[in-house]
């Protein structure tokens, strides 16, 4: 039996609950065990990815019970390289909070590794109720993150972000619930052979949970029209904890991706191909509100907040073609925008404990301690999220749009993934200039509030900018790679035979 | 590989300036021309063999899946323009070492420039089209942090920002434009498109729309009419980036990919009227409206314009002649007008302005100066014998064999009035400036400037008099080459004479001259005539626009996200709605075939009190204390279905879980106000109440049909194996600690995450502005005289084993009968919470020093290392194993893994919900200021009562 694959599950579920067992009081320890762990995550991620080479689908069976009947984790390549993803930027994230953020309040280490947990359990579980639970998981622990540290705004907004995602939890269930009642089961691989088969007088039901789902999936993916919690929630998140929610996003997306061409794929009989033509127009809108929101917003992290929305767009955009050439690039498109967003909101934050008295808003305000080498990261970051060249977003977005030529509707996606970078563009360049740039024009110098934490905020937004860089220079075998990923995605015989072997037990199965 | 050195050198080199400056401002300067000089020797090794027609390529392979290639490749084209940026860029870092001032931030300025630098020789030298768009775009950027250099000027700023997006935008037309290119040919290298046949991509469908994206990059960056109105403002930029970006580079980027696609994208009608067109109007326009500025560099850009419309034009006529006349003019007009910017920033550096109306007589006062204006001037007014007038004549010459529309006397007209402005223009520039009387009001004494600021225009004027002089010898083989490059083999012989003889092009000139000289002579009158005509002011509408689309984002965006939740709220459930509607109508259904069974009357109550249980929570909303206890009624009831159903596991969950949830509410009730106000207007409700209507109507009927239908599921296996597999007679916590117990595991860390959040959450209202508040917080109700009553804390006190008695009790059967570790966890936390809720929090916690985080932190690491043994002995994680034992007294009793499991399950329970409730109420005491009691009660029995405010 290969252990490896619940490791990113059971290490975060050991620390978090040892950290507020036996180190709470200690917050040095608490850093030592949560970047321990993170680390290791990471080196695990990389074991898990390269494993998938040789071979391509592993599955687990949780309690040794044969799938259907208990619970299985499914390590595919797609799997893999999200636990990798999601590793490297808690990592970074990590080294950015320990310089102070963590002991603004309570439990933020034992909260971010079951954070952590929960995005790897989602990514990993092969099965739909226990992607229910891991949603929760995410959920509860994002909240607890959320609003680290207090403070009235923080508070509103995270109202409004668990109302949200417990309505999403609702619908989720009775999605679920519906999907089960026609198909009985829940083991996705299992609901793959299922679907095709379900009776015409059954197909509303099950449709109808298909559709919720992916209500539920656009909840977090924050698609039009459910993407009204994420401004406000990253905006007023410590930003440390915005910058980990880039990935939180990225869940939505994976799960759309895994369920509807996995479950509802091509070969779910008439109810194939059940999300594309909701997912194309709201991943559309989203783009356009999302740019429209840079220009629009009043502070640095609204800004990219509402980037973060319309890259959702683009991603999702991509995706809702449905074939592989443009799943491959969605997949670069979603390494890429969670790393750019990511090092956007710490950017921010660097600005934020700089500037005195006006943190992020976009007024012309004094200079602050480090504006220029800030400005320059800033710049980087900008032109990473609104995809100018030469880093990732561009690549991504040159990727996306020759990967969704062959759809119908591909003139309306490349005019508004032109058309909102223009949007986003104008302002970034709108909001860099007033923050970086006009303050030369007024006199003075703000001191900052606190002494400032040494070099290490910096390499961590270095680490993120670095993989920006990285994801630049290495793209041809990374297109490479994301090429196999997406081919597995669309040749879901692998899993389906991995999880529910047609010949012979797996080793080890209880009956 | 020398070539891909000369594009990174300026990249990699930008690094220098940036440190040099540490040791002064020459060694950075000198840091920066080194860079250059290199980058420029190496491309000068390549010379010969480009003349003698060799085209050099070097390549890698970056990312094959899109066809995006490292690939780079010299011709005469290339070598052209790559010698015009590094050779114009070395004499622009000299002449800036010496105009930038003490406190400009000069190590920025240099680095910026060779990153330009770099961008543009990319350009010209890429051999990929898409790596030709990385190069372009770079352009932008770097030439917004140029433009942008001196950020204290809001004219910089904005101008660097119209830059950035008109330049951008055309960079995004671009990018379709040539992924379209791409497409039609099935290769993004340019040696392959260029090879590729023309008539084939000529008559593509998507030929026009590749065509005309690309033509809009081309014309924005080129500042084509009508996207030539940013150009003007760039000027905010230091002189230097003017003559550097403005003359010879970047605006030219344009033009060189007009013809570098010129032997594919040229030939079909639609080429010719669009782009000689445009580049007719911009020439004209251009040229009328530089005529009129009174900035000089406002002049020279407008100028500037005009000429790069002539180019365009003249690639526009597809003609092999006039593309070669094109390439002829890039050269001369790089030459003239570079030095004529730097001559610009003279002025302005020596006598503190640059508005002509402040100018005027200079000739003595700076006579270098004065002579290489008059020379450069003269060049770009077209006067013989200067390289200017060379060109000028040739396209006077095409321009004489193209009709356009049919009618050839059309654009002779118009292109002689052009020239015609052109020469006014030159002469303004000279003659405001240098002659006239002198004066005594210049902002700072004329003179001529040191020689560092002289020598790169001077250097640019020997080549405008050499070329005009001995044109051939000098540029004839560069302009063959690159002719050659342009047209891709279509080359007519081109010499280069400054005599042709006398030529309808010649009298067109001399029209032109002697119209410019009258133009300038009666100038007052000609601008009299002109402040009557209109003055559409680019910028004002360019700005209105700009903030047209910020508000229209602004009343769109912030007006969805306007931060109310009921909002977000209903168009989430609207979506759902809309989802579940459109599921069920484009879906084939039909009804369940499952008979139905008659209701019991003990169902009908049961019922009935449900809907009153809804009814009252409607009815009640406001009052809060009654919604409360409405929706414990319905939890009740649905407590008491389960067991209509059979199903007492998931009552005994559901019976524990209102009453935690309900103790948790009314503890956090007490902080809260006891009425919700009205805020809703009455047509959101009714709203709300449609919502809410249909989305009830619609899961009620979601629950009919799953209902009515019967199903097979994997229930059925967890039925029949729950006792032979999982060594329990429960199915249901089989289920919950054995068949999904990873389900399980996962929900119990929600559950003491969900203790670790309000932990961290009422730890964060005891600080800063919170904190405040609450400290102010008056009791907005009556307290009761009995706060700890002796009937309850005696019940309490009595029921305590008794309740923890039940919890062991209802643990251990779990696996067999109804119960479980969960249940037992509420049910312990219930009998605590009660002690707690008798006595007062303080009092009782000094009596149990339990930390509940240790029963959390406990709780899921028994259950994770009761699913980690089996795992040691070589089974999946959570593997159950279990035997039946037996003892002496005891009899047979089974031990099950799972009940380890189970334990964690309790603890983790009793952990979150303790954790959550007693900081809750230990909150409560504290906002309410009272202190915490000595005495378990009010009343002590036995005890006298004592008065005063510390008994409470």
């Amino acid at each position: 039996m290969n252990h490896w694959i619940i490791l990113p599950l059971l290490l975060p579920a050991l620390v978090a609950p040892l950290i507020a067992l036996a180190v709470r009081h200690d917050i040095v320890l608490q850093r030592i065990f949560s970047v321990s762990s993170t680390v290791i995550l990471l080196v695990l991620g990389a074991i898990l990815m390269g494993s998938t080479a040789s071979d391509p689908v592993q599955s687990y069976h949780l309690g040794n019970w044969i799938a259907p009947f208990g619970i299985v984790l499914v390590l595919d390549r797609l799997s893999a390289m999200l636990l990798v993803l999601t590793a490297g930027l808690g990592l970074a994230v990590l080294l950015y909070a320990i310089n102070g953020w963590d002991a603004e309040g309570r439990h933020f280490h034992p909260l971010f590794q079951f954070q952590l947990m929960g995005i790897n359990g989602a990514f990993l579980t092969g099965d739909l109720f226990n992607l229910f639970v891991f949603f929760e998981v995410l959920l509860i622990a994002s909240y607890g993150l959320m609003v680290h540290a207090g403070g009235a705004a923080r508070m509103k907004a995270g109202v409004q972000y668990v109302t949200i995602n417990l309505v999403g939890s609702g619908l989720f269930l009775i999605g679920v619930g519906l999907i089960y009642s026609v198909t009985g089961t829940l083991n996705m691989a299992h609901l793959a052979t299922e679907v095709g088969r379900v009776d015409a007088a059954d197909r509303a039901l099950l449709e109808i949970g298909g559709l919720l789902l992916l209500l539920v999936f656009a909840v977090k993916a924050a698609l039009v029209p459910v993407q009204f919690w994420l401004p406000g929630t990253y905006a007023n998140a410590p930003p440390p904890v915005a910058a980990l929610f880039a990935i939180m996003t990225k869940v939505g997306a994976y799960a759309i991706i895994r369920v509807y061409t996995l479950i509802f794929g091509d070969d779910a009989g008439a109810s194939a191909n059940l999300a594309g033509p909701w997912l194309l127009p709201a991943a559309l809108v989203t783009m356009v509100i999302g740019m429209a929101g840079v220009l629009a917003a009043r502070r640095l992290g609204e800004a990219v907040a509402f980037a973060v929305i319309g890259s959702m767009g683009t991603l999702l955009a991509a995706v809702s073609v449905f074939t592989q050439e443009a799943m491959a690039a969605a997949l670069y498109y979603l390494l890429h925008s969670t790393i750019a967003g990511g090092a956007l909101f710490l950017i921010v934050d660097l600005v934020n404990q700089r500037r005195t008295g006006y943190t992020d808003w976009l007024r012309a305000a004094p200079p602050f301690v480090h504006t220029g080498f800030i400005a320059a990261l800033f710049l980087l970051g900008a032109m990473a999220m609104t995809g100018m060249p030469p880093l990732s977003g561009f690549i991504g977005k040159l990727l996306v749009l020759d990967g969704v030529r062959e759809s119908s509707y591909a003139v309306w996606i490349w005019g508004l993934i032109l058309g909102t970078s223009l949007l986003a563009i104008v302002g970034f360049a709108r909001a860099g200039t007033t923050v970086f740039w006009k303050s030369a024009a007024v006199g003075g110098y703000l001191e900052p509030a606190r002494p400032l934490a040494p070099a290490l905020p910096f390499v961590a937004v270095g680490i993120l900018l670095g993989a920006s860089i990285v994801l630049t220079a290495f793209a041809g075998p990374v297109t490479v790679y994301l090429d196999t990923v997406a081919e597995q995605i669309y040749n879901p015989s692998g899993y389906i035979e991995t999880v529910l072997p047609t010949s012979g037990h797996p080793e080890g199965v209880r009956p | 590989m020398s070539l891909a050195l000369i594009v990174i050198l300026p990249f990699l080199g930008a690094v220098l300036p940036a440190l040099m400056i540490r040791s002064g401002r020459a060694a950075c300067a000198l840091s920066a021309a080194w860079v250059t000089i290199l980058a420029l020797g190496l491309l000068l090794t390549h010379v010969p063999a480009v003349l003698r027609g060799e085209v050099i390529q070097v390549g890698w392979e970056w990312i094959p899946a899109l066809g995006l290639n490292v690939n780079f490749f010299l011709d005469g084209l290339g070598l052209l323009f790559a010698g015009l940026i590094l050779g114009i860029g070395l004499l622009v870092m000299i002449y800036a070492r010496f105009y930038l001032a003490k406190d400009d931030p000069m190590g920025n300025f240099y680095t910026y420039l060779l990153l330009f630098q770099g961008a543009m020789v990319g350009i010209v030298l890429s051999d990929n089209i898409l790596l030709l768009l990385i190069f372009w775009e770079l352009t932008s950027l770097t030439s917004f942090l140029l433009i942008g250099y001196w950020r204290h000027l809001p004219e910089g700023r904005q101008g660097a920002r119209m830059a950035l997006i008109v330049t951008g935008s055309g960079g995004l037309a671009l990018i379709a434009g040539m992924l379209l290119l791409g497409n039609i040919v099935g290769s993004y290298d340019l040696t392959d498109i260029l090879q590729h046949d023309p008539y084939e991509i000529h008559n593509s469908p998507l030929y026009v729309p590749a065509l005309l994206l690309i033509l809009i990059g081309c014309f924005t960056k080129s500042a084509q009419f009508p996207f030539h109105f940013w150009l003007p403002h760039a000027m905010a930029a230091p002189t230097p980036v003017s003559a550097y970006l403005h003359s010879a580079t970047m605006v030219k980027a344009g033009v060189f990919l007009l013809a570098r696609l010129w032997p594919v994208l040229s030939g079909p009608d639609i080429w010719f009227y669009l782009v000689a067109t445009t580049g007719l109007v911009t020439m004209v326009v251009g040229a009328y409206i530089a005529l009129f500025k009174d900035d000089l560099k406002g002049l020279l850009a407008f100028s500037t314009v005009s000429h790069l419309g002539m180019m365009t034009m003249l690639l526009g006529f597809a003609t092999p002649m006039a593309a070669a006349v094109a390439v002829f003019h890039i050269i001369n007009h790089a030459t003239f007008k570079a030095a004529l910017f730097m001559n610009a920033g003279i002025i302005d550096h020596e006598t503190g302005t640059r508005d002509t109306k402040k100018l005027g007589g200079l000739l003595l006062l700076m006579p270098i100066t004065a002579t290489l204006a008059v020379i450069a001037g003269a060049s770009m007014a077209g006067l013989p014998p200067l390289n200017g007038f060379l060109s000028k004549e040739m396209m006077l010459a095409e321009v004489n064999q193209t009709a356009w529309f049919g009618q050839g006397w059309l654009l002779p007209l118009v292109v002689t009035a052009g020239a015609l402005l052109s020469v006014a223009y030159s002469f303004r520039y000279v003659v405001h400036v240098f002659f006239g009387p002198q004066r005594d009001d210049y902002p700072s004494k004329p003179h001529d400037p040191p020689a560092g600021l002289w020598l790169p225009p001077a250097f640019l004027v020997g080549l405008v008099v050499l070329i005009g002089l001995f044109p051939d010898a000098i540029a004839g083989d560069l302009v063959r080459a690159t002719t050659a490059a342009v047209t891709q083999g279509g080359a007519p012989d081109v010499h280069l004479y400054l005599w042709h003889g006398f030529t309808p092009a010649l009298l067109m000139s001399v029209i032109a001259v002697a119209g410019g000289a009258l133009a300038i002579w009666r100038y007052e009158r000609v601008r009299a005539w002109w402040y009557a005509g209109p003055h559409p002011e680019a910028k004002a509408m360019f700005d209105r626009v700009v903030a047209a689309a910020i508000a229209s984002s602004k009343r769109l965006v912030l007006g969805l996200h306007n931060g109310s939740l009921q909002r977000y709220l209903a168009l989430m459930i609207s979506a759902a709605l809309v989802l579940g509607f459109a599921g069920f109508f484009t879906a084939t259904h039909g009804s369940g075939a499952r008979p139905l069974l008659s209701a019991s009357p003990v169902a009908a109550i049961i019922w009935l009190v449900l809907l009153a249980g809804c009814g009252m929570v409607i009815r009640y909303q406001r009052d809060r204390l009654l919604a409360v206890i409405g929706v414990g009624v319905v939890g009740l009831i649905v407590a008491a279905m389960f067991v209509y159903f059979s199903a007492p596991d998931l009552a005994m969950t559901q019976i524990s879980v209102e009453v935690v949830t309900t103790i948790l509410i009314l503890l956090a009730l007490y902080f809260l106000p006891k009425e919700t106000p009205v805020e809703s207007s009455p047509m959101r409700r009714r709203r709300d109440a449609v919502l809410a209507g249909l989305t009830g109507l619609g899961t009620g009927g979601l629950a009919w049909a799953v209902m009515t239908r019967d199903f097979t599921s994997l229930s059925s296996f967890y039925l029949e194996n729950a006792h032979d597999l999982g060594g329990g007679d429960n199915v249901v916590n089989v289920i919950l600690v054995d068949f999904r117990g990873f389900d399980t595991f996962g929900e119990i860390i929600v559950l003491g995450i969900a203790g670790l959040t309000i932990f961290a959450l009422l730890h964060a209202m005891t600080r800063g502005e919170l904190y405040r508040r609450l400290g102010a917080w008056q009791l907005d109700m009556t307290k009761s005289a009995d706060r700890h009553p002796m009937l309850m804390v005696v019940i309490t006190r009595v029921m305590l084993p008794l309740v923890l008695l039940v919890g062991v009790y209802i643990f251990l059967r779990g696996h067999n009968m109804p119960g479980g570790g969960f249940i037992a966890g509420l049910v312990v936390a219930i009998g605590l919470i009660m002690q707690y809720m008798a006595s007062g929090y303080g009092w009782a916690a000094q009596r149990m020093t339990i930390n509940y985080h240790a029963f959390i932190g406990g709780g899921v690491l028994i259950a994770a290392v009761t699913g980690i043994g089996a795992m040691i002995i070589g089974y999946p994680f959570l593997t159950g194993a279990f035997d039946y034992f037996s003892l002496p007294v005891i009899g047979k009793f089974e031990v099950a893994s799972a009940l380890g499991f189970d334990i964690g399950v309790f603890l983790t329970v009793v952990g979150g919900v303790m954790l959550a409730l007693a900081h809750l109420s230990d909150l409560g005491r504290w906002v309410s200021h009272a202190p915490v009691n000595e005495q378990p009660m009010d009343t002590l029995p036995g005890a006298e009562r004592r008065h005063g405010e510390g008994s409470e």
